[in-house]
This record gives structure tokens, sequence and C-alpha cells, in this order.
């Protein structure tokens, strides 16, 4: 499954970061950040939860930049 | 965060003008520093926490805390100012450009007007509307879904779709595209595609996803500036530490430790990478946008990349260079007026709809006398016998003839050939050919004009109808007789050619997906209201202009020098600024200036990708 997120990111250099950090997230099969258009397509590994795996990447991308954004 | 720069300006530049006396000035000074920096420094600290310390926030941090520890308040102070006036610069400039982009891609409709059985309207969500329902269509407003017209007529803008910006007339029974603005005249639309599947919705999907197909070059300055960073927090730790020990150590001088921890310190300050990590997808994003609203969609910065090092181009013939509708070209009396053998050929084929019946039709032009008319006969894959005024009439192949026993003055060219004979006589042929785009030859001499080595057209056409299309354009090579599967086989051979250089495969989408996703890069033309090109291609022309390959050419190349120029400039100015900071040429000020100067010139140059009015006019 692959969804694509609205994210809210401030810095070019921060979102390459998140993009990093989040494809290390369990569950995580790819993931892309685009900064110019705000947006985080995950694609989701087999039988992962979707919500579980989105807070564990948020919080993955609060460490970056803390008041960053995503609408899950 | 513009009130925290006034205020922390205004406060510098009162103590810089104040004389005062340590320690109180130093103490004095952290005050715009703190309202400046808080963040910055918070932010580093949080980064060390994380282990995630080398950013910017990290670079500045030290900077600035090592120019206070130096007794170089002012300069601290100023390059916390001045960093935050870059980001603040940046930030406008970045949320500019998305929203300029995010505009000229705002084709998505808010809302449609159903009608319901009893003829009251409500507004509702497009997304609401199912497939054979009625929506009403206000002048001025956007068409949301994709439909044929019941009732009304119209001028309709496609622009925002095509970039084409001659309105389209349209009546009833039309097909209109969702996406497209409503000009002159309310249309009653029954609707034949859920939003979903509609042609605005797929477009939608595809431009909002366009930036993750990140291009070769962003993933190098994303990889870039993760070792960059690093690398030079290390030199200048090497910086500030070596030269002292060497002077001490082995020279026995004055180690000047003040000296180097101040130009390390200078070091970190030149050393951010925003300028680079901004610019280049800025550049793409602004690329993919400029193309976007000439009527040209980039599904990724990758093949706007690869667009630019286009170097081959292989056509498909029917419905791209020419425009797939069938036309009288040719019309060879014997021995009788040429009006005669149109009309007796037109009036024989008044039943017909195939393409060929329709050409004759309509270029005979007048209406067809029916009492002329008796005993039509259709003879599969040969023709049409009918008595007309009297008299037999046969038109069809050479078969047909054949089979009334006439023997055909051989007769060269190409097209379709339709033979009329009247009462066992022959009276002469007419030719009927698919008509070359009018564009088709400009479009051809201005791809040659920006360098394109070879084209080459590929057909499953005859090769005699073939070859003159290509002389007529200007096309270096031909493949005729191909099979359906033979245009793959075609590419395939192109692309193993030695020394080919990248190519492209133009079509129209229809029957040539599995083509267009095997050459280097696969553009679709005449996209607008076929999905199937819009899924197939890499790039897709929303109308079928092929004028607009150069176009296309032209923007990504544009595009791709702009990206080389940020790269070039912003590491340039970078070095150079190092190098001057190892040796001591440059103080924090100028550090500072360089750093915000070389991104806000990056900025703006990138978003210079964006303008493409110009370029496509010239073309």
């Amino acid at each position: 499954m692959t969804k694509t997120y609205k994210i809210e990111v401030d810095c070019a250099n921060c979102a390459n970061k998140m993009e990093q950090a989040a494809s290390r997230i369990e569950g995580v099969a790819e993931v892309n950040v685009a900064f110019m258009a705000q947006k985080m397509t995950v694609r989701f590994a087999e039988n992962s939860d979707e919500k579980t795996v989105m807070k564990a990447v948020l919080a993955a991308c609060r460490k970056i930049e803390p008041d960053c954004e995503i609408v899950f | 965060m513009l009130t925290r720069i006034l205020i922390a300006s205004g406060f510098t530049a009162l103590l810089f003008l104040l004389p005062l006396r340590e320690p109180f000035k130093g103490l004095l000074f952290l005050i715009p520093y703190a309202v400046i920096g808080y963040d910055i420094l918070r932010n580093a600290v949080r980064g060390v926490i994380n282990r995630q310390p080398f950013d910017e926030n990290f670079l500045m941090a030290v900077a600035t805390v090592g120019a206070f520890a130096l007794g170089e308040y002012a300069e601290g102070t100023a390059v916390m100012l001045f960093y935050q006036i870059g980001e603040l610069f940046q930030s406008c400039a970045v949320g500019k450009s998305r929203r300029s982009i995010a505009a000229l891609m705002d084709i998505r409709p808010d809302f449609a007007v159903l009608e319901s059985d009893g003829g009251s309207l409500m507004q509702v969500d497009p997304e609401q509307v199912a497939v054979g329902q009625i929506i009403v269509v206000k002048p001025g407003e956007r068409i949301p879904l994709d439909g044929v017209i019941l009732e009304g007529r119209s001028a309709i803008d496609t622009s925002s779709l095509t970039g084409e910006s001659l309105p389209r007339t349209v009546g009833v029974g039309d097909e209109v595209i969702g996406g497209c603005i409503n000009q002159s005249g309310p249309l009653r639309i029954r609707t034949t595609k859920p939003f979903g599947e509609s042609t605005v919705a797929k477009i939608l999907d595809l431009v909002e996803n366009a930036s993750a197909r990140k291009a070769v070059s962003e993933r190098f300055i994303s990889k870039f500036a993760r070792y960059y960073t690093p690398a030079v927090c290390l030199s200048a730790l090497l910086l500030a530490l070596l030269p002292p020990l060497v002077n001490t150590l082995l020279l026995s001088t004055d180690a000047g430790w003040s000296v180097w921890i101040y130009r390390a310190l200078t070091f970190l300050v030149i050393s951010c990478p925003c300028a680079l990590v901004i610019s280049i997808p800025l550049t793409f994003f602004a690329g993919i946008g400029g193309a976007g609203r000439a009527g040209i969609l980039v599904k990724g910065s990758c093949y706007l990349e690869t667009l630019a090092k286009v170097r081959r181009i292989a056509f498909d013939k029917t419905g791209t260079v020419t425009e797939g509708v069938f036309e009288v070209t040719d019309i060879v009396p014997v021995g009788v007026e040429s009006e005669t053998l149109l009309t007796y050929a037109a009036l024989a084929e008044s039943d017909s709809n195939h393409p060929i019946s329709k050409s004759l039709r309509s270029a005979y032009g007048k209406p067809i006398d029916r009492e002329r008319i008796k005993q039509v006969r259709e003879i599969g894959g040969q023709g049409v016998c009918a008595l007309i005024d009297g008299k037999s009439i046969a038109v069809g192949n050479a078969r047909l003839m054949e089979s009334i026993g006439l023997s055909l003055p051989p007769c060269e060219g190409i097209g379709t050939v339709v033979h009329v004979s009247v009462d066992g006589a022959y009276l002469g042929h007419i030719r009927i050919d698919d008509r070359i785009k009018p564009q088709a030859a400009t479009a051809i001499a201005s791809l040659k004009k920006l360098g394109i080595r070879q084209t080459v057209m590929l057909t499953g056409d005859r090769r005699q109808a073939a070859e003159e299309v290509a002389q007529a354009l200007g096309i270096d090579r031909l493949q005729a007789d191909l099979l359906p599967d033979g245009k793959v086989e075609a590419v395939e051979s192109l692309l193993k050619e030695e020394n080919g250089g990248t190519l492209a495969f133009v079509g129209d989408g229809i029957n040539d997906a599995p083509v267009l996703a095997r050459a280097d890069i696969g553009i679709a033309m005449g996209a607008l209201g076929s999905d199937a090109a819009i899924e197939a291609a890499d790039v897709v022309l929303m109308d079928d202009d092929p004028g607009k390959i150069a176009d296309a050419i032209r923007i990504s190349r544009k595009c791709l020098a702009i990206v080389y120029e940020n790269i070039v400039f912003s590491l340039g100015i970078k070095l150079l600024f190092l190098a001057m900071s190892a040796f001591g040429i440059t103080d924090m000020w100028l550090a500072i200036f360089a750093d915000v100067g070389v991104m806000v010139l990056a900025v703006l140059n990138a978003v210079r990708a964006l303008s493409v009015k110009n370029e496509t006019q010239k073309g």
C-alpha cells in the first residue's frame, strides 16, 4: 500500500533528513519526502498498520524538526 | 520572525554606537543575540541530544558562541541576525514560488451543480456526482467532470490543461473535459466518468506526485549535503587546532590560538549547505510547473533530466505527425471532369460510415441527392456497386475493378486509392490520404535546430506511403511495414545502437503504450481525453501540436542549465570563501554575506525556471 501525506517541513535539508529517518522505521518499505510539494509518500511493508507506522514516522521527524506536522 | 529581526537589529545598532566597556558590552550584546538566536541554539542542543548534530543550527550556534567567547560580540550577533534574515527570505521565496506553481496547476474544480430529476439545482462536491447524472455549468465556472453536452453552446477555455490560449467552441453532443472553464453560455452536461477517473483527477494526481520522482542531480545534492556538513566541521576543528599546535610545538613561535579559532569559526559560517539543498528541488519544481503551464506534463524531475539529454527522436506516424484523419488528396479522372468522378464516388459511398467514405463525402461538400441513388450493394473488402442516374457505378479498390473485368492502368504513389467505373468503363481514381499536421514540418525543423541528431519514423503503413511523409517532413530514417509489436522491436534495436544517444519516442498513446514505456523517455501527445496516454508516458503533451516536443526539450534544458549553474555557483563561492577564510583573508561579516547572498541568488535563479512563456513563443 502506498499513501501520500501532507507534511509541514521548513527546510529542504530537514526534508532530506526526514526521508532518511522515516526510511529506517519498521513497516516503511519506501519513503519519499518532496520538500517543494510538502508531501510525504510512504509505501508500507506488508502487514503493517498505517497508524502505528505513521506515529513512529512523525516521532522520528519531530526529532529533526520539532514543529513539523504530518497529516494522517 | 520579522519583529524579532527588527528588535534585534535595532538593539545591535544601538550597542554598536554606545561606547561600552567590558564586561557590560558582552552582557548587553547577549540580549539581541538571545532574541534573534534562541531557537537556533535550542535546535542545536536538541540536535546533539537526538544524535543528529551536524545541521545548520549547530554550525551557526558553534560559530556565534565561539565569536562571543573570543570577545567578538558584534560579529556573533550579526552573523545570527543575517542568518535569520536569510532563512526568512528563503521561506518567503520558496513559499511564494510554491503558491504560484500551485495556482498554475489549480485545475481542481471546487464544486459541481447537480440537476435533480425535478429540475432543482444543488451544489455538491464533484466526487459525489455519479456517471450519467446531469450537471449545469454557468459561464465563468469550471467544468467539474468529463461529460457530453446535452444543451447549450459555449466557448470553453482549455488553457489550464493545454496551454492553448484560443478557446474551443462546443455545442450539443460534444464531449467536454473537466478542468476547462466555460466562458460564454450555460451548459447542461451529462457526466461520462466519475471524478476519480476523470482527466482532471488523473492530471492532478500526476502533477502532485511529480516531485516524488527525484532527478539524479537532486539525489546527488542530498547525498552531498549528508557528507558536506560533517566534513566542514571536521576541517574547522583541524583548522582551529593544527596550525597553533604546529606553531608552538614545531616552530616554537606564538601559537596564535585566537586567530586560528576565529578563522575556523568563519569557516563554519560559510559551510551551511542550504543554498544548494534548497535551490535544486526548487528549480525542478519550477521547471515542472512552468512546463505544466505550457500544456506539457512532466511526470517527475528525473524525466526532465532525461528529456534534456534527448538526442534521437522516434515518431509514430498516424496521429502524431499526421492528423489521423483521412482526406482526398488527389483526383485523377480518365476522360471526364474530376467533379463528375468525385460526385459518383461520393453518391455511391453515401451510406457508409467508413473513414474513406466520409472523406469522399466531405470532399464532395454538397448535400447528397438521395433520389439519384438506387440499389446500393456493398461488397466487403472491395467497395460499393450502385445504380446512379440509371448508370451502373462501381467504386472500390483494384480487386473490385478486376472482378468486373477491367484492367487498370498502373498507378504509383501513396495513400489509399479508390477506383471508379461507369457501365463497365474506367473513369479514373481518387487518392485518399492521411493529412500531415500543418505544424509538423516546423516542429521537426526546430528539433533539428535544438541539436537532435536523428529523427526516425516508425509506422505500420506501406513504405511508399510513409516515405513521402518522411521526405516532406525532413525525417532522417524510416521503418515502415511494421507489425504492431514491431514498433517495440524497432525501438529496442534503436536503443542498442552504439553512440546513439538518449532516445525519445513520441506517440499518440493509442496502441503504443509498450513502445512509450520501452524508449528512454516516452512522450504521448494529444492526451486530452486519452487516459491511456497519460498513464503510459513519462511526458504528456496535452494537445496534439508536435511543436510542443521542441518546447518540452527547451524547457527541460533551461531547467537543467539552471540546476548546473546553481550547483557550480554555490559550490564555487563556498569553496572560494572556505579557502579565503582558512588563509584569513575574509572575516565573519563577509562570510555571512557570502552565505546568505549565494542562497538568495540561487533561489532567484531557480525561480527563473518557472517562466517558459517567452521560450515557447519563440519556437
